[in-house]
């Protein structure tokens, strides 16, 4: 039960960080991707402010030997820089470029009530199974 | 889509039009403080679970339905009430409504999908998560998916002159 709870609240954190930060808002991040057009430097703050905390706190939580309430830590074990990782990333990046939605603020635009976050989000889970079952 | 069809002048007016509108709804502040609590988000599920707050991973599991996942919706749950918190209790303003563009959406949704499961992972489980634990493997993702997003961005604006 303890287990569920800080998931939910991690989750709502999530959730409303995207929301005060408007990056649920595409434009915010198609005015940040337009480095030649009227930059908006928005989506700067948000990474920066995220990324100034978990490399600070990481550190802290990854020195311990387990997490408070679970056995184990799920981390990636992957650290080569391979092909599907550059090539992975290249095709994200022209999807995001041309959406304007990550996965993260597809989830939270959802609530908006607009149709643009639903399609992409179906769009994103059809992708993302074209590639589970591409024969590799 | 539409095509843009605007001339120079005009273009220079809006830009300065469009300048001042960022700047009086740019804020600063909201923004660091926003990626803050994105980051708290992802240091308390790794702190007490021991996961990693990757979104796109998230989903992906999610969507398999197994039992050992299921976790995973409760935390796309959180996102929508954070969400929902966010636009009707706190929000000054609602969030502008983006042009509806299905193609655009049907077309990035499924490169999304497809790349971010092929690169294994998104700007939260590469940038905010991988970033936090120092991975070369994460930077590299970063710097690639935000290079090709800036120069897609570049082509669809400003060489094709699409708007959406």
């Amino acid at each position: 039960m303890k287990e569920q709870l800080t998931i939910l609240l991690s989750g709502l954190l999530f959730g409303l960080g995207l929301g005060l930060s408007q990056m649920i808002d595409r434009d915010r991040v198609l005015g940040f991707l337009d480095v030649t057009g009227v930059w908006d430097p928005t989506l700067l703050f948000v990474l920066g402010g995220a990324v100034t905390v978990t490399v600070i706190a990481f550190r802290f939580i990854l020195s311990r030997s387990q997490p408070i309430l679970a056995n184990d830590f799920h981390l990636p074990t992957k650290k080569d820089i391979d092909k599907p990782l550059i090539i992975g990333a290249i095709i994200f990046g022209i999807g995001w470029g041309i959406a304007g939605y990550c996965p993260g603020p597809g989830i939270t635009a959802l609530v908006l009530g607009i149709w643009n976050p639903i399609l992409f989000m179906i769009a994103f889970i059809v992708g993302s199974l074209a590639y589970k079952w591409y024969p590799k | 889509m539409r095509k843009c069809s605007r001339n120079g002048v005009k273009l220079s007016n809006q830009k300065i039009l469009d300048l001042t509108k960022i700047m009086a709804d740019f804020n600063w502040l909201t923004a660091l403080f926003g990626g803050v609590l994105i980051g708290s988000s992802a240091t308390l599920l790794l702190a007490f679970n021991g996961r990693i707050a990757g979104i796109s991973g998230m989903i992906n599991g999610a969507i398999t339905f197994s039992k050992q996942e299921n976790w995973r919706w409760i935390f796309i749950l959180g996102m929508l009430l954070g969400g929902i918190f966010y636009e009707y209790v706190l929000a000054p303003q609602p969030t502008p409504k983006s042009t509806f563009a299905p193609l655009a959406m049907i077309i990035g949704g499924l490169l999304v999908g497809f790349g971010t499961r092929m690169g294994s992972g998104c700007t939260s489980g590469h940038g905010v998560c991988g970033l936090g634990r120092l991975s070369i493997r994460s930077l590299v993702a970063v710097l690639t998916f935000l290079t090709t997003a800036i120069v897609t961005v570049f082509i669809v604006r400003h060489v094709l002159r699409l708007s959406f």
